[in-house]
């Protein structure tokens, strides 16, 4: 079980990072001419995503379909929100993923906004033409990902993946609340500085 | 307004996770919408969140595009309006919806002498607790461990204990073995949001807290 959950970290196949310039248009498209073949092949690419993630954080598989349609339609109601200079479309969609989970699985309010809503400055991340050095980013972050010690990139899994927080991945892991908290920051520092280093 | 005290890795990757308490991730984003560096921080974990979200393996999905109820909403602009109010006010923007602006409107409740408080609604299902604290200049709090996740944002004036001074907008996020025996700032006192992920805790944290004053 264990197991299973660790290799959810491991990059096991080409992911669709690549496709990720492709995204960003389409969802650009989206916005700008509400163009409904655009949005299929979003869907086409999401939809199968959002539904394992809902239900790797506990849906049914009906519920967890329902959630990935609900997911989608808030990417088709929000795209003009989107902007690609402030970070990839999954990124994005992850976000609407995230934030409807916690309000229809958890039934909790959502204190985060899409990162559109935000005040921002000036981001850190490559603009949308430097395609290559956003790649090579994802790629970092996946590689690090890889190559966390089981017990770090466990708790990151049940944290991102499970959605368990801090208390409920102790209890479930028999650890104090401590040692859960210095595996995620070192798990972090790691992936902060393959990141970092390419910059 | 310069912060010195920030949030801690592991309550920015819970919170880019969505795996966050609801009292907890009140604090967060209150702080969050002050900080710079901790939104910049927390863009670095919502990285993690993409990658891993990428990295699962799909579901087939039985139903296709929900194109019916598009087309139903295309009529309706859901672009948010995402202009902000200048924030000259010591609320932070995510509680404004709940507190209103104005800090000094806040009707609070008397705990003890010297203290007061302040509860905030949580969703019925959500563990934990929410509330605005309010400390008299120069009062000291008893000694007090915390056993638990435990998050505290000073909203105005400040406070010191052992960790260091506290001013507007930093933020202690603790471990949850650490005694600490804050002070409040001898003209300003402290306004503080503290929330805990178990509301035993805090009921326990408030009954240490005051014990001393009132021999509860």
């Amino acid at each position: 079980m264990v197991q299973g959950r660790v290799s959810a970290l491991a990059p096991s196949r080409p992911p669709p990072a690549v496709l990720s310039r492709t995204m960003a248009d389409l969802l650009q498209k989206v916005a700008e001419c509400r163009d409904i073949e655009a949005f299929r092949k979003l869907f086409q690419v999401y939809g199968p995503r959002v539904k394992s993630y809902m239900m790797r954080q506990g849906a049914d598989a009906t519920t967890a379909e329902d959630l990935a349609q609900e997911t989608l339609l808030t990417v088709w109601r929000k795209a003009a929100l989107y902007s690609d200079e402030k970070g990839s479309a999954t990124t994005w969609i992850f976000t609407i993923a995230r934030n409807l989970r916690i309000d229809r699985l958890r039934r909790e309010m959502v204190w985060q906004p899409l990162p559109d809503n935000r005040e921002e400055e000036a981001s850190d991340e490559p603009g949308p033409e430097d395609e290559v050095a956003s790649r090579e980013l994802r790629d970092r972050v996946r590689g690090a990902l890889g190559q966390l010690p089981p017990d770090q990139s466990e708790v990151v899994s049940l944290s991102y993946i499970e959605g368990l927080s801090h208390s409920e991945i102790a209890e479930r892991l028999g650890l104090p609340l401590g040692t859960v908290k210095s595996r995620m920051r070192l798990a972090y520092q790691k992936i902060r500085d393959a990141v970092e280093d390419q910059i | 307004m310069s912060i010195t005290h920030h949030l801690d890795a592991s309550t920015l990757m819970s919170c880019a996770a969505g795996s966050q308490p609801e009292a907890l991730a009140a604090v967060v984003a209150s702080h969050l919408s002050v900080c710079a560096h901790c939104r910049a921080e927390l863009r670095k974990h919502e990285r993690i969140g993409e990658a891993l979200f990428e990295g699962l393996q799909p579901t087939a999905v039985i139903k296709d595009a929900p194109v019916v109820a598009m087309r139903a909403e295309e009529a309706v602009s859901d672009v948010e309006d995402v202009a902000r109010e200048p924030s000259s006010s010591s609320i932070p923007a995510p509680l404004r919806g709940v507190l209103g602006s104005d800090l000094g409107a806040v009707r609070w409740r008397r705990l003890a002498p010297g203290i007061w408080h302040y509860p905030l609604p949580l969703s019925p299902g959500a563990e934990g607790d929410l509330r605005l604290l309010k400390i008299a200049p120069n009062m000291t709090m008893p000694e007090h461990g915390h056993g638990g996740s435990e998050l505290t944002l000073v909203l105005s004036g400040s406070y010191k204990d052992t960790f260091g001074t506290f001013r507007t907008g930093d933020v202690a996020d603790l471990g949850d073995d650490l005694d600490h025996q804050p002070v409040a700032d001898a003209h300003e006192g402290c306004v503080c949001l503290i929330a805990t992920d178990r509301k035993a805790r805090f009921k326990g944290f408030l009954a240490r807290m005051v014990q001393p004053l009132t021999g509860l």
